[in-house]
């Protein structure tokens, strides 16, 4: 049977012999297949596109103009959405705060990561003192409930902090204190995953070799070990955007976290509790967009935590 | 005359829970420019401590440099400071390892990994770096080079890995090139590659070898000379020929005993050494080799043999079979 091979095969073993994926697209691949995920980033792109695309179509001042004739209006032809207590538009407030909302989740993320992966890393790699400093640290603030002390900080910090003009429209001090607040209160799981990552990479053979080359620590700690950990990273980050909208929206709901008359929609919801039967687009509109893209964004996290798995990976 | 490498003395000690590791107990030798030595041993004999002491890899704490003078060029390396060491590192002074499979970062590409270390030590533009590595590829016997740069560690086989390492090692011309086990992953074949690899890119770069391997027939292909290491101790030094022509330590006679033999009949089985290196924990204060030695006498547990020279560029650290032996043949 072994000489049985006839000529016109051989051309189909060489074509069989395509060049190996690349590890983006075998997880751009794996991603595909997760339903959820996918259907959580259409969601969070619609949302994206709605902040962003809404605000080409309202004005910045109609989420802001107050008209009491026209308070707690039920939506209608001229207002989408409805109104509320004061008569402002709701489809306008929840453009202008959609894009405060995301914004906030996406800095706050942005400080989480810059925090925590810079403590987990040096503590992770250095060990001994640094490690036990800093983990310490770590523990210490885990051991800080996050809410009320986004409360008494919102609370403190929140008028102290003058405006800010950014992408061309003005942010009160209010979110800045928010995103720093809730970047500088969460980074501690990242910090532990980090430092757990490192421990174990650091004793591997490729950084012996690294370091037998001569490089630098600190082209080790970015270069050479902080990519082989970036899977944990990336799906930690994400999970952190939504996260950081839940803080948000929790402590602008209490009243004490992106001030008024700048809209979010945490505190869109501030006060809708007394309307919650007789007025409900004061809520549902809001509150369905927190919904939807914390939601959506804990589906991409989950889509990628199985699409970076390093195991699953190795079986496909 | 000035050697290229000196180790006088050279203890290296890892603290425990247990107690103190005595890893390396007063290791000396000596290493020639463009010479090769072996360093055999078993596993846990202090090889691999010895070698990564020099290029101060050693983590401390645990480890500890408790003795020692490493002249390296007439500079003591033990004494350098971090930033003039990491200069000689790669360098003067490369290494290989044991585990081509896991000495490569996974997620660089291997072209990035070679001209890392070129840019880094020759200061040379990223394209002049790149020209150099995709050269250095095509000297180890990497086909297509060019293509290759590209690619990831785990698209080389094991093989090639160790080509690839050996490349990263010999990217700055270092003057030492240490190689710790670099076959032992290997299969058969691909060790003698490497090995022949290895010793036409030594002539070819006027460079000095240190060899570590628990395979005497491996570095019977390289050496030059050979160091036979037990549990932290130099137990004899010689000229390759010297070892496998008249060993003299009753550990290196068993060593080449327990060696497989193209010769050897059919149904004979190997000799193998009775028992295990000793626990460098409580190294007692004779002979290490006494439990499993056959040819110990009372004093061997008594008293620690010195290292002795017993014949031209021969030393041998030896009560029974050693310069102060009776056995003496």
């Amino acid at each position: 049977m072994g000489t049985d091979l006839s000529l016109n095969e051989i051309p189909k073993l060489v074509e069989a012999e395509k060049p190996p994926l690349l590890l983006r697209q075998l997880v751009f691949m794996r991603f595909k297949r997760h339903k959820m995920a996918v259907a959580g980033v259409i969601i969070l792109l619609i949302m994206i596109f709605y902040s962003i695309g809404g605000a080409f179509l309202l004005d910045e001042d109609e989420s802001l103009y107050t008209d009491t004739s026209i308070r707690l209006n039920a939506p209608s032809s001229e207002h989408l959405f409805g109104t509320d207590v004061v008569g402002r538009d709701i489809l306008a407030r929840t453009i202008y705060g959609g894009q405060i909302s995301l914004l906030i989740g996406l800095i706050a993320m942005i400080v989480e990561v810059i925090v925590g992966v810079l403590i987990g890393a040096l503590a992770g790699y250095y060990g001994g003192i640094l490690d036990s400093i800093l983990m310490r640290f770590t523990e210490a603030m885990l051991n800080i409930p996050q809410i009320p002390l986004l409360l008494v900080l919102g609370k403190l910090l929140a008028d102290k902090i003058a405006p800010v003009a950014l992408f061309g429209r003005e942010f009160s001090g209010s979110v800045i204190v928010i995103i720093v607040v809730i970047g500088l209160t969460s980074w501690m799981g990242l910090a532990r995953i980090v430092r757990a990552n490192f421990l174990s990479l650091r004793e591997q053979e490729f950084v012996t070799a690294a370091r037998c080359t001569g490089t630098r620590n600190w082209s080790i700690i970015f270069e050479h070990i902080l990519p082989n950990t970036m899977a944990p990273i990336i799906v930690s980050a994400t999970l952190a955007v939504a996260n950081a909208i839940i803080s948000e929206a929790y402590v602008s709901f209490l009243g004490v976290g992106v001030l008024p008359p700048t809209a979010t929609w945490g505190n869109m919801l501030n006060g809708a509790y007394n309307y919650i039967e007789s007025a409900p687009w004061l809520w549902i509109f809001p509150g369905l967009f927190i919904v939807l893209t914390v939601l959506s964004i804990n589906f991409i996290g989950d889509g990628l935590r199985d699409a970076l798995d390093p195991r699953a990976l190795a079986q496909d | 005359m000035v050697h290229l490498l000196e180790v006088h003395d050279l203890k290296v000690q890892f603290k425990t829970i247990a107690g103190y590791v005595q890893a390396v107990n007063g290791v000396s030798f000596n290493l020639d420019k463009g010479k090769t030595l072996g360093i055999v041993g078993e596993s846990g004999c202090g090889k691999s401590v010895t070698v990564l002491s020099i290029m101060r890899l050693i983590a401390e704490p645990p480890g500890e440099i408790s003795n020692g003078v490493v002249l390296f060029e007439g500079n003591d390396l033990l004494k350098m400071e971090i930033e003039a060491m990491q200069e000689i590192r790669g360098k003067e002074i490369a290494m290989i390892f044991q585990d081509p499979m896991t000495s490569l970062n996974p997620v660089l590409t291997i072209g990035k990994q070679i001209s890392e270390a070129i840019i880094l030590h020759k200061k040379v533009s990223k394209e002049e770096a790149i020209d150099q590595t995709v050269k250095l590829l095509e000297m180890v016997g990497i086909p297509l080079a060019k293509e290759r740069y590209n690619d990831y560690p785990h698209q080389f086989s094991g093989g090639m890995r160790q080509r690839v390492m050996i490349a990263m090692g010999l990217s700055c011309n270092p003057s030492l090139l240490i190689a710790d086990e670099p076959t032992t992953a290997l299969d058969v074949t691909i060790q003698a590659q490497i090995v022949e690899l290895t010793k036409s890119l030594q002539s070819q770069f006027d460079m000095s070898v240190i060899w570590i391997t628990h395979d005497l027939g491996v570095v019977a292909e390289i050496a030059d000379n050979i160091i036979v290491m037990y549990a932290g101790y130099i137990v004899e030094e010689a000229n390759i020929y010297t070892i496998f022509e008249n060993p003299v330590h009753p550990y290196t006679k068993a060593l080449l005993k327990s060696l497989p033999r193209v010769d050897s009949h059919r149904y004979d089985r190997l000799e193998i050494i009775p028992g295990s290196p000793p626990d460098c924990i409580d190294l007692t204060v004779g002979c290490p080799f006494v439990p499993r030695c056959p040819y110990a006498i009372d004093r061997c547990a008594d008293e620690h043999p010195p290292l002795e020279l017993i014949e031209d560029e021969h030393k041998v650290a030896c009560w029974v079979m050693g310069a102060s032996g009776s056995h003496n043949d």
